[in-house]
This record gives C-alpha cells, structure tokens and sequence, in this order.
C-alpha cells in the first residue's frame, strides 16, 4: 500500500536519514524507533505529506503521493503532538468537526458513544487536562475503522495504563481487519512483539 | 534533451559555479567601471543643455538608469524565484538573495536622486509623482522579501518562501504600476514629473544607455561577489 | 468538497462567535483610528469632507492588517491546521474558506460601520454608497491577499510586523481604487470604471490568491 523509497531527510542543516526504504501493506504494524532527535516525528511527517523529503518520494498505491494530495490523505488519520483540539469548543464539536474536514459525516451519537469510550467529559475543551486532551484526539480512532492508513505520534503519551491498553487493543484490531499502522513510541507497549520495527538510529 | 541541457545543469552545482562566479565578478566589474565612466561623461559633458530645467536635470544620467536597474533585478529575482521552483536548484534561491541588496540599492539610489532632482526643480525634496511612488512601492517590496528571508531560520523554507513572494510580487508589480499612474493623474494632473517627458537628443539616450549598462555590469559583479559568500557560508 | 468549505467557514464563524473579542477588536480598531485623523490634522469640515475616502481606506486597511495575523495563527499552534492540510478539500479551497470567513468576521462589519464614519467626517450623503460598494468589493480582496501573508510569515518572530510590510504592497492598487472611485463621484464624475476595476481585483484575487496561500502554508508548515 504504502512504500517509501530512498528517503532522505535534512533539517537544520543536519542530515537526520537517510537513503532509507519502506514498505507498509495492509494487516502490517510498523513501529518507528530511535532516540529523541533521530527524524522520528520527521519520517511520520513525511508519510503523511506534511514535509518535503530532501530526496526520494512516497508512493501510495504506486502514485507518488505528491500528486495524488487529498486524494491520498482521504486515506489516513494523522494524529500528531499536538492534539489538534481547540479551546472553545467541547470535546464532541472538535471531533465531529475533525471528522467532516476529513470527509467523513457521523452522527451525533457515534461521536459521543467514541469520547464517552475514552472517557472524555462533555467539558469546553480548555478546562480539559493535557491527558484527557490526548483522549479526546485519540477518540476519532473509534470512528476511523474504514480509513486504511493510520500513522499515529507518541500515541501513548500522557496515557494511564487503562486508556494506553484500550488504543493498543484498537490498533490490534484495525490491524487485524487488514489496516496498516505505523507509530512511534518511546514506551515499550504490548504491541511490540506484533510490530515491525524501523529503526532511525545510526 | 542535448549536451546544452547538461551544461547548465553543471552550473547549477554550487561547487561548480564558484570559479567561473569569480570570473564573471572581475569581468563584469571592469565593464561596470568601463561603461559608467563612458556614460557620465557623455551625460555631463556632452549631452546639450537642457532648455528648461539648465544643468540640474543632468541627474537623470543616474536617476533613470538607477530605477531601469531598480526594475529588471526584481523581475531578475522573480525569474530564479521560478527557476527555484521548477527545478529544485539550490543555486537559484542563492542568486535570489544576492541580487536582493543591488536592487534595493538601484532602487533608493533612484528615489534619492529623484529627490535632488526635485529640489532645484520644483522646490521640494520629494514629489508624488507616478514614478517616484511606484520606487518607493518597490523598495518596500524589496525590504519584504530581505526581511522576510533574514527572520526564517531554516534555509529551505527561508528560500521557497522568498521565492513565493518574489513571484506573487512580480505578478503586482504591473498592477501597482497602473494602479499608481491612475492615482497620479486623479490628484495633479500631469503638471509635476520627475521625467525628461520632451524630445530627447540622442546623445541624451546614449548617455543613460550606456550608465545602464554600467550599472547592470555591477550589478552582476556584486551579486557573483555575493553568491560566492553564499555558497562559501553553505557549502 | 463544498461540504468542507461550508464546515470551516460554519466553525471560523462559531469560534469568532465565542471568543467575541475579536470582531470587536478589528471593528473598534478601525473606529479609533478613523477618529485619530481630525485630532492630528485638524477639525475644518471641508478639510475632513476631501479626506474622508482616503481616511476610511486607510483605516479599513489596517484594520484588516491587524485580524490578519490570526488567521493561521491560532490554528498553527493546536495542531488543527495541519489537519487541514490532510483534510478531504484541496488546500486552496480551505484557505479560501478561511478567508471567507475572516472577511465575514473582520471586514463586513467596516462595511457595515463606515456609514457612521462618513457622518462622523460630513461626507456628501450620496458617496456614501459608493463608498460602501468600495469597500464591500474591496475588503474581501484585503482578506484574501492579506492570507498569502499570513501563511508565509506563520510562526516567526516578529510576525505581525513582517506581515504588514510584506502585504501593504500588494494592498496599494486597491486603496487606491476604492478610495479613487469615492472622489471621482465626489468630484461629478462616474466610479463606475474604477467599481468595475475592484471587481476584476475580486474575480482574479479569489481565482489565484488561493493558490499561492496553500503553496505558502505548505512551505510554512514543513
């Protein structure tokens, strides 16, 4: 499905990788690992689109994803550091908003059934700590199944040991049903053992 | 595609563009000293005496060069703004940034002597006319994009952001241009203009033509100068 | 597509909606200094009457300047706007979306205020129209070249500064159509062209501003 091919990255002036080599199909986990500062976050991001790698491209089905823009990232969920959850709003309108500008219309009840799963209060999102924030991002995995492609940041940060075990129990599952993931993570996670492991550090 | 292709595509290494920048910087710098010198001097020595405005408007020999230059290295800056884009080169954002000093130079060169100009002219030092509005315009453009390309840290976005606004520049360019010379003859009329609007002698025409040509020489010679700082800094 | 452009305008709207200040900011903003001038230049009624047009312009302009900077800004920093750029909608018509929106929440309400401003400076009640034509043709266009702005100078220090030197430029044909076209009714004679002009500033900003500002925040969020 999705294949990186000589990949190279440089920020700062600091090669970070590269040439590298990828490939990610359907029913496959991928773990990114490295230590901090490795290209980690920068790797993610250039699956994704977000950033130009310095050399090689990134192909989705065979099309560099270059060309294909949105109709490339219709099929996947981004979950980045930053929650991506804005202050005036309640946890509910931020997710059903999030869903519709990826293109997907849910209704009312989905959406509450996913934050009540996380346990997100029905609260402004500013009066929400940094942890339930995370949460209430995480929560569009619940209604993201069909969406083949997730490529999730740190997902298990700032995470109890109750809501770390519930989204790793969803990537099993979306794995399972033919999905693909791959994430970072500097927690080891019971999902280690099922993953694929890339890792950055020279 | 033929050998001609691949021979630019040489220079556009850095590396490779260094020497032959340093080459072109002596030449051209000499030809800058050459064709100036040859242009004042046919400007103030023989060129007539102008009817109207005496010895004073001899300043156009600078002014209206300086503003010409002024004008072709943003256009200059929009074209390897482009070349940036297109092909990806690294060379081409360097020579962006070398040329951006020079043309803002041309240009406050042009409205400074657009100024003295006015003095004895018309009495003061600055005139709204079409053409002085239309280089202060410019300058600002210019001091977009250096300030803009000096607060970016990481060079890649410094380079393709300076080039973006070069090309959304150069597109306004024509549009402010019209825009300003309507809005000058809304408000004066066309009494006031720093321009030499009647006939003009030949020797007039050599004159400006040749310190033209002495000042894009220089042009050229400083930005090689810079360009091989550029790459020196970065290479 | 459009269903895209329709949530981001709705949430722009809902947004500004609970965080009141800033539709008044912009709105405040643009009154103070319009009242700045007669207290710099002097209160002489047909001094102000020949200075109006410019005067409101100006004041609309900056107005316009200064909501700029949050246009990105505050979805930049919660990590929403690169979602965007993953969104289902080509870049180019979120950013006009967002414009839409910034022009709905910024620059309408000058349009709808610069009324009392033209009384505040005796302004001849028949330019009163005209000047709001003025301005409704002219303040989406500032919102709309303003983006390409915001979208380069996202996340630098000394932002807002930046912005304005990089966007008032870009601003002078239409200040000086929109004011021009008042005093060319002011003085008997037809605005009609000048009218027709900021259209076609409207048509080809909304065509190709767009644009620009997408390949702007592509670079920007790298």
């Amino acid at each position: 499905m999705l294949e990186g091919e000589s990949l190279e990255c440089e920020r700062g002036g600091r090669k970070l990788f590269g040439p590298l080599s990828l490939g990610l199909a359907g029913g496959e986990l991928l773990r990114i690992a490295g230590p901090n500062g490795s290209g980690k976050t920068s790797l993610l991001r250039i699956l994704c689109g977000l950033l130009e790698p310095t050399a090689g491209s990134v192909r989705w089905n065979g099309e560099p994803i270059r060309e294909l823009r949105e109709d490339y990232s219709r099929h996947l969920v981004y979950l980045g550091h930053a929650p991506a959850v804005k202050d005036e709003l309640t946890p509910a309108e931020n997710l059903d908003i999030t869903c519709r500008l990826a293109g997907g219309v849910f209704p009312k009840e989905q959406i509450r059934e996913a934050l009540r799963a996380y346990a997100v209060p029905e609260l402004p999102a500013r009066k929400l700590s940094q942890g339930q924030r995370r949460r209430a991002a995480l929560a569009r995995l619940l209604v993201s199944a069909s969406v083949p492609l997730w490529l999730l940041d740190e997902p298990f940060a700032a995470l109890d040991v109750a809501a770390a075990r519930f989204t790793e129990e969803l990537v099993q599952k979306h794995v399972g049903g033919g999905g693909a993931v791959a994430y970072t993570t500097h927690q080891p996670t019971a999902l280690d053992a099922r993953s694929r492991v890339l890792d950055l550090s020279r | 595609m033929t050998t001609q292709s691949i021979k630019w595509f040489w220079f556009a290494s850095p590396a490779t563009f260094y020497p032959l920048a340093g080459t072109l910087a002596r030449v051209t710098g000499l030809l800058a000293a050459v064709f100036t010198l040859a242009g004042l001097y046919v400007g103030f020595f023989v060129a007539p005496t102008d009817a109207q405005q005496g010895e004073a408007y001899r300043i156009i020999y600078v002014h209206v060069p300086a503003a010409w230059m002024s004008m072709f290295i943003y256009v200059v800056m929009a074209f390897w703004a482009a070349v940036g884009f297109a092909m990806q080169t690294r060379l081409s954002a360097m020579m962006a940034r070398s040329l951006a000093p020079t043309g803002a130079l041309m240009t406050f060169i042009a409205l400074w002597t657009g100024s003295l100009w006015g003095k004895p002219t018309w009495g003061t030092w600055w005139v709204w006319d079409a053409r002085l509005t239309s280089e202060l315009i410019l300058l600002f453009l210019y001091f977009g994009y250096m300030a803009l390309v000096a607060s970016i840290d990481e060079r890649r976005r410094a380079d393709k952001a300076g080039a973006l606004l070069l090309l959304v520049g150069v597109v306004n360019i024509p549009i402010i241009h019209y825009s300003v010379q309507w809005w000058n003859t809304l408000h004066q009329g066309a009494s006031v203009s720093v321009s030499k609007g009647s006939s003009m002698a030949p020797s007039m025409l050599t004159g400006m033509l040749l310190v033209a040509l002495g000042f894009w020489m220089y042009s050229i010679a400083v930005a090689m100068v810079r360009v091989r700082c550029e790459i020196r800094e970065n290479e | 597509m459009l269903a895209v452009a329709r949530t981001l305008v709705e949430r722009d709207l809902l947004l500004a909606l609970r965080r009141k200040s800033d539709v008044f900011t912009a709105l405040l903003f643009f009154v103070i200094v319009a009242s700045l001038f007669p207290l710099g230049i002097g209160a002489e009624p047909n001094q102000l009457r020949a200075i109006a047009p410019g005067v409101i312009w100006v004041a609309a302009l900056l107005s316009s300047m200064l909501s700029l900077a949050r246009l990105f800004a505050a979805d930049h920093a919660d990590g929403t706007l690169e979602q965007m750029l993953l969104g289902a909608a080509p870049l180019g018509i979120v950013v006009a979306a967002k414009a839409a929106a910034h022009w709905l929440v910024s620059g309408l309400p000058l349009v709808l205020i610069a009324p009392l401003i033209a009384l505040q400076y005796d302004l001849e009640r028949p330019l009163h129209g005209v000047l709001a034509l003025s301005l409704l043709l002219g303040t989406p266009v500032l919102s709309i070249i303003g983006a390409i702005g915001a979208a380069l100078t996202l996340g630098l220090r000394g932002g807002g500064i930046l912005l304005s030197l990089l966007v008032l430029p870009l601003y002078v044909p239409v200040l000086i159509m929109g004011a021009g076209a008042v005093e060319m009714a002011g003085a008997g004679l037809d605005p009609g062209g000048q009218l027709l002009l900021m259209g076609a500033f409207l048509v080809v900003a909304v065509a190709f501003a767009p644009l620009a500002t997408a390949a702007a925040l592509r670079i920007s969020l790298e």
